[in-house]
């Protein structure tokens, strides 16, 4: 691998850690977050109905 | 005395926390994401998808849950009626339409991945997955034969896949179909819930010691030295390339090798200056980011990733409470997903493929992306000895499953469209669906050789419907709603502002992308206008009944949809209320 492509790899996966441990830090320390998280496949028509 | 409560409560975080992570992932990120990125050529197609998920993927994210959950407020769940009834306007309810054809479309061919991988699973289970020749060494010839028989491309022609046995995928994917319809008959919430939380961490587990083994491969074959690890990572994320080409009867160049190697590219170099139909070049990131091809891929996939623009979100958005957190629910699960994709996804197939069929046989041989998992993992888990059958299994079988939450998310919004258009119950909108998808996936499944079916409606489906409804969707939240107006709605219940400078990408860099993006495609891959016209529209040009069935097949939904959505009162209520 050249010296590029370490470069776009660190960046890359870099990045891509750093904004997840980040959007984990906002939901452990945001006071009730976790009631308001909400993913795909949690609410379905079912339910609703 | 608080011990207890601060446990429950950290436990509580984790299980969402591991939820939202889990239910980002799926076959994209291990199999469709490192078949584009080895087809584009690595490091330029990720600097691409860095920028489509930054410019475009998260934009839209964002804006389709906004509109979702507004819909959802007066009484809708399936786009038509969503963006409908937001805008008063029944031409972007007609072009909602699309965010019920698309997942449902993509479902018929999902739904065969997703048996495949169960097929994996089972004969891992029974120990038929050793491919070795006789020296003991991995023989890619026995698994691509495997893989070739199993899905029915194996020269046997249409209708090969129909094989019973356990190595066919007949029976698996029946399977999966019914296991899916029952799954979101009786509702699938609950029930699915340890999936993501149990299930989907085992996964990314599991993902995690194939990476550690296919950066221990080494050579594996060392009667070929290029193929080797090291030039595999290079090839995923090296910025220049050096190829080797050879010219096409049509005149083009086309790339059939990458180069590491000094020695390699010193000795062809004799031989290529002795042969005009060959040459070796070098390529720029510059003139590898000109490829409209590349950024169309690169956007479709954060797409797929993201699950935005085929109305999956929008759906389930409209589910919603006011003051629940749609920007820091889709964020989250936008990072979990491009971790799982870009640093675990990113590290297994492309340097483990290159290892063992080369940059040559990765880039021409293996032919279509979606395979390259199939073919090139089996490799990683007979070199991995005894413990390869035990991986295989739980790597193909956690996909298995992580591939049904998917596809259940798909079938959703066809669910709710068909309940708030038809009147239907639960039990008939199921039947109904089921029926048309059965229909669908039937076609898809028997046009199997060359994948041609598949290859179709993955290449159409992204550049004709999810780009064009994510246009719609940002369009309406920035222009015809009013970013102002948009953004209050958004923000509502979230942990944190969207950054001010969204504000320009929703507005104009967003839709200006994706205006050009599909612009360019159309030019270069439908037309011809400063490149090759894409292999899919030259499929359709040369008459293939495949293709052609595929593309009638489409239209046939299109219709059906088109023509519900304009008869159901619910949504001519809509019409009405807006005249007067």
């Amino acid at each position: 691998m050249s010296i590029g492509g370490w470069f776009i790899f660190l960046i890359a996966v870099g990045s891509v850690l750093t904004l997840f441990c980040w959007c984990m830090y906002k939901v452990i320390t945001t006071p009730g977050e976790t009631e308001h998280l909400h993913r795909i496949g949690e609410h379905t028509p079912d339910e609703e109905a | 005395m608080s011990a207890t409560p601060q446990k429950e409560n950290w436990n509580s975080r984790l299980g969402v926390i591991l939820a939202v992570a889990g239910s980002a992932v799926g076959l994209g990120n291990f199999l469709r994401f490192p078949g584009l990125a080895a087809e584009y050529g690595g490091g330029a197609f990720i600097i691409a998808y860095f920028t489509a998920f930054v410019l475009i993927g998260l934009p839209i994210c964002w804006a389709e849950w906004a509109l979702g959950r507004m819909g959802g407020r007066q009484g809708f769940h399936a786009s038509p009626g969503i963006l409908g009834v937001i805008t008063r306007r029944p031409g972007f309810k007609i072009l909602g339409v699309i965010g019920v054809m698309a997942p449902i479309l993509i479902y018929m061919y999902y739904v065969l991945i997703e048996g495949w991988c169960l097929a994996y699973a089972v004969n891992y289970l029974f120990g038929d997955m050793h491919f070795v020749d006789e020296a003991g060494k991995p023989d890619m010839g026995a698994a691509g034969a495997f893989l070739g028989n199993m899905i029915g491309d194996n020269g046997g022609g249409n209708g090969s896949a129909f094989r019973l046995g356990l190595d066919g995928a007949f029976w698996y994917v029946v399977v999966v179909f019914v296991l899916n319809f029952v799954l979101i008959y009786r509702g699938l919430s609950k029930g699915i819930e340890w999936f993501c939380k149990l299930a989907m961490p085992l996964l990314i587990l599991t993902a995690l010691v194939i990476v550690f083994r296919v950066l221990t491969l080494g050579t594996p074959n060392p009667d070929i030295l290029q193929n080797n690890v090291s030039n595999g990572l290079g090839f995923m994320w090296n910025p220049t390339k050096i190829m080797l080409q050879i010219q096409g009867e049509d005149g083009h160049w086309q790339n059939t090798e990458q180069l590491f190697d000094e020695a390699r590219i010193a000795a062809l170099q004799a031989e290529v200056s002795a042969d005009p139909s060959r040459q070796i070049v070098t390529i720029g990131l510059g003139k590898q980011l000109l490829n409209a091809d590349l950024w169309l891929a690169a956007a479709g996939q954060i797409f797929f990733s993201l699950s935005v623009g085929f109305g999956l979100i929008i759906t389930y958005a409209s589910y919603l409470k006011k003051d629940d957190d749609v920007v820091l629910s889709s964020l989250t699960a936008a990072s979990a997903n491009e971790v799982c994709e870009v640093a675990i996804g990113g590290m297994m197939s492309v340097p483990a493929g290159v290892a063992f069929f080369g940059t040559a046989g990765i880039m021409f041989a293996i032919g279509s992306s979606i395979l390259m998992g199939f073919l090139v993992l089996p490799m990683v888990f007979t070199a991995m000895g005894g413990f390869g059958t035990l991986f295989g299994f739980l790597f193909f079988f956690l996909l298995f499953l992580a591939a049904v939450t998917s596809s259940l998310s798909m079938l959703q919004p066809g669910i709710a469209f068909l309940e708030e258009t038809l009147g239907l119950n639960r039990q008939q909108s199921v039947a109904l669906l089921g029926f048309i998808t059965a229909v669908g996936t039937g076609v898809v499944f028997y046009f199997s050789e060359g994948t041609k079916a598949i290859d179709t409606l993955d290449f159409w489906i992204p550049n004709l419907m999810m780009i064009p409804l994510a246009l719609t969707e940002i369009i309406i939240f920035a222009w015809v709603l009013g970013l102002d107006k948009s953004l209050a709605e958004t923000h509502q219940g979230a942990a944190f502002r969207i950054p001010g400078i969204f504000r320009w990408m929703f507005k104009y860099v967003s839709p200006a992308l994706l205006l050009i993006i599909l612009g360019a495609w159309f030019l270069k891959s439908v037309l011809g206008i400063g490149g090759q016209v894409s292999s899919k529209v030259q499929l359709l040009l040369s008459g293939d009944l495949a293709a052609w069935l595929t593309i009638g097949l489409v239209f046939a939904v299109g219709a059906f949809f088109l023509w519900v959505s304009l008869q159901a009162k619910s949504y001519q209520a809509i019409d009405n209320h807006s005249e007067s």
